[in-house]
């Protein structure tokens, strides 16, 4: 089955659309890495593919449930933008925002032995088991969006959807992660991850789709790195009038 | 006078009849909380202090209030600073000073009783919505609807005062400013009543609540309905303010939402903060009512200034930690 089934999806903010008529599927298990030019409604794709905005029209479908109004939340770990360059005044420790991976489940109520277990379990696999009692606000951001992933984790997700995660992270923290991520596909985790280093996304990903606006390539690296998908879709805006005339 | 003008609350629920079992029995809860209670310890507490005025059931009544408000004010306001929504508590507590007039001005014009704190609780937490409805829609411009509901509020307010014949200004100076001495029976018992009902959504609602404050977006994704957390984060600010506002005064009774919370920054760990904020907010209203008494100055400045005073100490500890 297809984990997220994306079909004819057109969304635009006050009649402009951002995403048009773009159509594929991520399989269950695939590693995509979705690359496209700043403003190319990247980000707006990936909140249509899990749930978090309605198309305009086509349809999204998360574990073959409509996306908006997919409710068993914690089957996906949203890691959002810049959370490794948020200011976050907020005194909230590691061990506090990992435990809310397990919040969707258990809103009211004690944790139970489970609950903890998938808590440490979750913390010792991202390797941050010692930063328990830091303060996430005082993280570096590799720290951080280990700590955010160690979120997913404990939710035990299915899917996990990055949004260009390593902004402003130094190299040897983004390599060691993109390790982690790959890791963690391999052990069975889907992963969509929003990423500007095409560099990164055909060394890591087991798929790509190139998006500026509509989808101009969905395949494997290798096929990727052969087209002029990536020149289309960086030139994008003049070959589209092009088509216009 | 103001405290006068208020008893009629408890008149207005007993005339009905069927009514009269439960208000007796609202009152002898009510008795039994003020009295055998809170009294009794307080009692004990002048007599082995040997601090008479702790025995005098005014003061009795201060120190009640005092807990209350230093309890659920950085309750509700640890949520509310840390998502960036501070302006919120005094923009309601302004719409609740539209309320509290709308409500003398009723009961001026037609001859009613409806208590000023019940319509300062239904225009505050109809103005809690619709500030959230703004605050969602105009995105980045949320300052500016912030703005224009709490002056908007207060214009009404002010219209609604002056429209009468000058009766009404009387009592509002009281809602302005704050007085321990609106800290009626009747006054009491409903701010102990909204403080345990605050107290339990806080207590039942806490994980969804810190999960939005800390990450809105990914608690979205985790399937938690937002928009709904966040009107119930509204609707409890407005109920907060809305408690509070009799003895801290429509104009400062923000600073209990916002001050503690702020003096409580430093503690690691979000649970820990709300807890140490609610202490910092004890010691502010504590010492605030004391001193009030002893000088005969207003509690809601005094309570202020003592929160700041605390939140200074905070500020000088943590600096002071970092130089040694």
């Amino acid at each position: 089955m297809a984990a997220i089934d994306v079909r004819d999806v057109t969304f635009g903010y006050s009649g402009r659309p951002v995403v048009e008529d773009v159509s594929f599927a991520v399989e269950e298990g695939a590693f995509l890495g979705l690359v496209g030019p700043n403003g190319s409604g990247k980000t707006t794709l990936l909140e249509l593919m899990i749930g978090l905005r309605r198309p305009d029209s086509g349809a999204v479908s998360l574990f073959g449930a409509p996306a908006a109004e997919f409710d068993d939340g914690e089957r996906i770990g949203y890691v959002p933008q810049d959370v490794a360059n948020a200011d976050e005044a907020m005194p909230i420790t590691v061990s506090e925002v990992v435990r809310m991976g397990r919040y969707p489940r258990r809103l009211v109520g004690r944790f139970s032995e489970a609950d903890r277990r998938a808590v440490d379990d979750a913390m010792e696999r991202v390797e941050i088991a010692d930063l328990a009692d830091r303060r996430v606000g005082r993280l570096s951001g590799g720290q951080r969006q280990r700590v955010f992933i160690a979120r997913a984790l404990a939710g035990e997700a299915d899917l996990l959807a990055l949004d260009e995660p390593t902004t402003g992270v130094d190299a040897e923290s983004r390599e060691s992660f993109y390790e982690l991520l790959h890791e963690l596909n391999a052990e069975g985790i889907t992963v969509v991850l929003i990423e500007h280093d095409i560099g990164v996304v055909t060394t890591h990903a087991s798929e790509i789709a190139c998006l500026n606006r509509e989808l101009y390539f969905h395949g494997s690296p290798e096929a990727f790195v052969e087209t002029d998908a990536l020149a289309d879709a960086y030139g994008g805006s003049q070959h589209v009038v092009h088509h216009d005339h | 006078m103001v405290a006068a003008s208020l008893l009629p609350s408890l008149a207005l629920a007993t005339p009905a009849d069927g009514f009269v079992p439960l208000a007796t029995a609202v009152d002898r809860a009510v008795d039994l909380v003020l009295d055998d209670v809170w009294g009794t310890a307080l009692d004990v507490l002048a007599a082995a202090t040997g601090i008479e005025i702790l025995a005098s059931p005014f003061i009795q009544r201060a120190y009640l209030a005092a807990v209350c408000i230093a309890v659920i004010g950085p309750l509700v306001g640890s949520f509310l600073v840390h998502r960036e929504m501070a302006m919120i508590g005094d923009t309601l507590a302004h719409s609740a000073f539209a309320g509290v007039a709308a409500g003398l001005f009723v009961n001026g014009v037609f001859a009613l009783t409806i208590p000023p704190l019940l319509t300062a609780l239904v225009v505050a937490a109809v103005a809690a919505l619709a500030v959230q409805a703004l605050v969602d829609h105009a995105g980045t411009y949320r300052d500016t609807s912030l703005a224009i509901v709490l002056t908007g509020s207060f214009a009404v307010g002010s219209v609604l005062v002056t429209a009468t014949d000058g009766g009404i200004a009387v009592g509002i100076n009281a809602y302005l400013f704050g007085s321990l001495a609106t800290v009626s029976r009747v006054n009491a018992a409903i701010l102990l009543a909204m403080s345990v009902a605050v107290s339990a959504v806080v207590a039942v609602a806490y994980r969804p609540l810190a999960y939005v404050t800390f990450d809105e977006v990914g608690a979205r994704a985790a399937g938690l309905d937002v928009t709904r957390y966040s009107q119930l984060l509204a609707v409890l600010t407005a109920v907060v303010v809305v408690a509070a506002m009799q003895i801290m005064g429509v104009i400062l009774v923000a600073a209990m939402l916002v001050i503690p919370v702020a003096a409580a920054t430093p503690v690691r760990g979000f649970k820990r903060s709300v807890l140490a904020a609610v202490g910092a907010g004890l010691l502010s209203t504590l010492a605030g009512v004391t001193l009030s008494y002893w000088y005969d100055v207003a509690a809601g400045g005094t309570i202020v200034l003592v929160a700041i005073g605390v939140y200074g100490l905070s500020k000088a500890a943590v600096r002071g930690r970092r130089r040694s």
